[in-house]
This record gives C-alpha cells, sequence and structure tokens, in this order.
C-alpha cells in the first residue's frame, strides 16, 4: 500500500448545549412544558432561589411549540398598570439577557409601530400613548410623515380602505431570535444543574388530598415538591383533571415568511384593524403575522381565508410586497382568555402552580414571567407583579382588558 | 373548512359566524347565582381537543343559528342541526 488512504467521515458535532437527561424518581420542582416560559422558570428557579434539583418535562421536544413558531417581537406598550408592570420587567430583562445568558439572541431593538386607521383607533393609540408615559415607558404618537420617515415603503395616501392615520411608536421595542432564546435559557439552566426531559408527555397530576405531590409521565411517575405548568392550552387539560376549569379557549394563529430579500424594513409594523404584523429578520424573510381563525381548534394549520385577508391589507399597506413571493405558511394553537391577559399564579392545590393564558402574546414576556413565575413558585406567594393576574379575576371581576394593545383580533 | 347549514348546506366557513359552545343554558334561577357561579356562566367554556358541539349562524346566507358537532383537530363536521334539537351522540 502506498499513498494517501481518505477515510471519508463527517465533522464531529458541534458541543452540546445541554445533556439530555433521564427522569429521577424526584424533585423539589417540575416544571411541565420546555417552551420559553418554562424554560426561563427553571433558569430563575436556580439562578435567583437556589432550587437548582428541578426537571423541565416536555412531551415533545425543547422550544418546539409556539417558542418556534412565533414572530419573535418584543414590546411592552400595552394599557393597564398590571400589564405595563409584568411587560415591562420583560423588556428590561431582555436588554440585559445577552450578558445574562452569555449568548447571542440577535435581540435588536428596532422599535414598533402600531398603526391608527380610523378614528377610533387615533383615540385609543393616543391613550395608550400617554398611559405608558405615565408608567415609565418609552411611547410616542407619530403623525403619518413622521410613520413614513421610520418605514419609508408604508403608503400613507389617504384614498385606500385602511388609511394611515397615525401610530404608536415604542423605540424600545424589538425583535429577537426565538430558538436562541430557548436554546440560551435551556443551556444557562442545565449549567446550574436543572434536568432537561424531551419526549416526556405528562399524562396526570398526583395529588395527595388537597396537595399536588408529583406528575404522571409517559415514562412513570415524578414525586415533586412542587409543580408548575407552563403547558399553553394544555394547562387547562391537565387541571381539567382536577376539576379546575380555566376560563380558556385553544385557537391556531397563522404566521408566514416570504423569500430572503434586500433589507427594506429596519423596524417592526403592526396593525390592529387590518391583523396584519410584519418585521424583516436578519437574514432577510419578512415575517408576518396574521389573525386567529375564529373557532377553537388545535389543528396546528389555520384557515385560508385567514391568510388571504392578511396578504390583501399587507400588500394594500406596503404596495412592493406585491412582488414577494410566501416562502412557507404555518400555524400555532394559542390559548386566549376572555380579557387577553394571562393567568399566573396558584391554583385551589397547594404545590401547584399555572402559567397559561398568554395568548398570541406569550413570546415577549419570556424572560419577565419566567423570573416572577419561578419567585411565585420559590415563595408559595404570588410576586407583586404576577398577583392581578389569578383565575380568580373572572369571579371578582377585576379584568385586565388588554384586547386593544394585544394587537391580534381574539 | 366547509360548514353544513342544516337549511342550505354545504358552504364556504367564510360565510358564517362562530358563537362557541353549544348547550351553554342560561341559569334556571338568576338571581341565585353567586359570583363564581356567573363567572363560569359567562367566561368558561370546554376547550375540547377533539368531539365539540358549537353554534354557529350562517350569516352571509339564511341568516339563522344552528348547531354542529365538529371535531377540533381533524375539523371533520359529524352532524349538523337546529337549535334546541338534543346533540347527537358521536365517536
Amino acid at each position: 500500500m502506498s499513498g494517501w488512504q481518505v477515510t471519508p467521515r463527517l465533522p464531529d458535532h458541534p458541543n452540546f448545549l445541554w445533556a439530555e437527561a433521564e427522569p429521577k424518581p424526584a424533585y423539589d420542582v417540575v416544571v411541565v412544558g420546555a417552551g420559553g416560559h418554562g424554560l426561563a422558570t427553571a433558569y430563575y428557579l436556580a439562578k435567583e432561589h437556589g432550587i437548582t434539583n428541578v426537571a423541565v418535562v416536555e412531551r415533545g421536544w425543547l422550544g418546539g411549540g409556539n417558542m418556534a413558531r412565533n414572530t419573535t417581537i418584543i414590546r411592552s406598550n400595552y394599557l393597564w398598570d398590571e400589564s405595563a408592570g409584568i411587560y415591562e420587567h420583560a423588556l428590561k430583562l431582555w436588554e440585559g439577557l445577552e450578558a445574562e445568558l452569555d449568548c447571542s439572541i440577535a435581540f435588536s431593538q428596532r422599535g414598533v409601530l402600531n398603526l391608527a386607521h380610523s378614528l377610533g383607533d387615533v383615540r385609543e393609540g393616543r391613550r395608550r400613548v400617554n398611559a405608558n408615559q405615565l408608567n415609565g415607558i418609552d411611547a410616542q404618537w407619530l403623525g403619518p410623515e413622521d410613520v413614513q420617515k421610520l418605514a419609508p415603503i408604508i403608503d400613507i395616501s389617504t384614498d385606500v380602505r385602511y388609511p394611515v392615520l397615525g401610530a404608536t411608536y415604542q423605540p424600545r421595542a424589538g425583535i429577537a431570535k426565538h430558538d436562541w432564546v430557548a436554546w440560551g435559557y435551556a443551556r444557562a439552566a442545565h449549567a446550574l444543574g436543572v434536568d432537561l426531559i424531551q419526549g416526556c408527555e405528562v399524562t396526570g397530576l398526583r395529588r395527595e388530598g388537597e396537595r399536588v405531590v408529583g406528575v404522571d409521565t409517559a415514562r412513570g411517575p415524578i414525586r415533586a415538591g412542587r409543580v408548575a405548568l407552563a403547558a399553553a392550552g394544555h394547562s387547562s387539560v391537565l387541571l381539567s383533571t382536577l376539576g379546575i376549569r380555566l376560563p380558556l379557549q385553544s385557537y391556531p394563529l397563522q404566521a408566514l415568511v416570504s423569500e430572503l430579500l434586500d433589507q427594506v424594513l429596519d423596524t417592526v409594523v403592526m396593525s390592529n384593524a387590518v391583523h396584519v404584523y410584519v418585521s424583516q429578520a436578519h437574514k432577510g424573510e419578512l415575517v408576518m403575522g396574521a389573525g386567529i381563525d375564529s373557532y377553537v381548534g388545535y389543528g396546528q394549520r389555520g384557515s385560508f381565508s385567514v391568510i388571504e385577508h392578511q396578504m390583501a391589507a399587507a400588500v394594500e399597506l406596503f404596495p412592493i410586497f406585491a412582488r414577494a413571493h410566501v416562502l412557507r405558511t404555518w400555524g400555532g394553537i394559542v390559548d386566549v382568555s376572555p380579557d387577553a391577559s394571562p393567568i399566573v399564579g396558584l391554583t385551589p392545590y397547594a404545590g401547584l402552580y399555572v402559567n397559561c393564558g398568554w395568548g398570541t402574546g406569550g413570546f415577549k414576556a419570556t424572560p419577565g414571567v419566567g423570573s416572577v413565575f419561578a419567585d411565585t413558585i420559590a415563595h408559595d406567594r404570588p410576586h407583586p407583579l404576577a398577583a392581578p393576574f389569578t383565575m380568580e379575576r373572572f369571579a371578582t371581576g377585576a379584568l385586565i382588558d388588554e384586547h386593544g394593545a394585544a394587537a391580534v383580533a381574539h | 373548512m366547509l360548514i353544513p347549514c342544516p337549511w342550505c348546506g354545504e358552504r364556504e366557513e367564510t360565510e358564517f359566524h362562530y358563537g362557541g359552545q353549544a348547550h351553554v343554558a342560561y341559569p334556571d334561577d338568576p338571581s341565585a347565582v353567586d359570583d363564581a357561579g356567573w363567572a363560569a356562566y359567562l367566561f368558561v367554556r370546554d376547550n375540547s381537543k377533539g368531539w365539540f358541539a358549537e353554534r354557529w349562524l350562517h350569516r352571509a346566507g339564511c341568516q339563522r343559528w344552528f348547531n354542529a358537532v365538529r371535531h377540533t383537530v381533524t375539523y371533520e363536521i359529524a352532524a349538523a342541526y337546529p337549535p334546541g334539537a338534543t346533540r347527537p351522540v358521536i365517536g
């Protein structure tokens, strides 16, 4: 034999960000759901409260639900004080998150415009700007010409079906790369000792009297000092096994991306009235969200008519989009509450905590809800920022109606 | 999705308005209902992953309400029937 003999081989796998764990018989805390909220909750339990004997159990794969399906918009310009508290807390954490997790999440504070198309929209937008400013949130009211300065491709002519009459503007809002956020929290939680267990569906809650003491899973029972549900709409399915009915309805919400294009839009533009919200990803795709289907559904698709309606509105607002091609569309299942605000906190059962009902807007809250939910679990009482978001508010009448600021028709 | 209106037959879903869960009865004695009871009546509905009886209005057609039993994962509609009729047994 002479000469070089080359054995074809693949390059080595890069270092794994976390190691897959086998479920142990018992943990101090079991978090159900390895989406952004569940992973962030586990991370802050370990980091801020020293509770590291924690498992995050996930029936599918890590970050594979709405964490991988959302349109990555981050903002805190909600109307009511309660919402301002939790969403602004989240935004402040986003601003330090790359340093906190020691990884890039491509967080880009490119601002968000919420367009007004009618006199009602204008009044509501101005009211929200005033409310935001009183809560220390950066918000401005812009006229049509200022809107066009920020987003020159918007058609601000007045002879269209939905003319742009102005917009609210939050400069500190932006986007981040959703997968990287999930992986960043997973890596950091794993480094602190948290077990991440994928492919392990929780099928029931184990209770002794009025206390929840663990979960049943597809891979056997796991005992837990505390159980924290962060499973979106499936939280209501799990709670129903204990006779707790949550006021949640699950609907498909759709989004789509275009092919890669040159940069034409460097801010986020949302329109409540015509159900379109768009940003341009770093790679160049236009990322667009649509409305939700009007009827309850768990099929991860959605009605064609919703996409058709959204595209008609998008092309009217941004005439140059008429030449773009849709690369793919998809749907996620959003769990919507009657007042478009989440349910976060304690339950009638000791040792059981719930975080759900984020509807169309959960991604932006990821760090904020992770930190306040972890604090709620660690201290067995609602964190002050979570306290208004109890399930009891539907009986007391202390609703937090954010249908206007949620920006997607519910 | 094609929705079978009991009076007009199958029509495109965009002709219809959704009315949520069917067979939710108004309280028999409203003055006896407490806050938690009203919250349950007003806000809490089944969030079924599977067969679900729900109300529809054929808004762009005969403008009449009816009920249908639909599967919320496959979107198959097994039955459509007039309001007041008993829910057919499905699945």
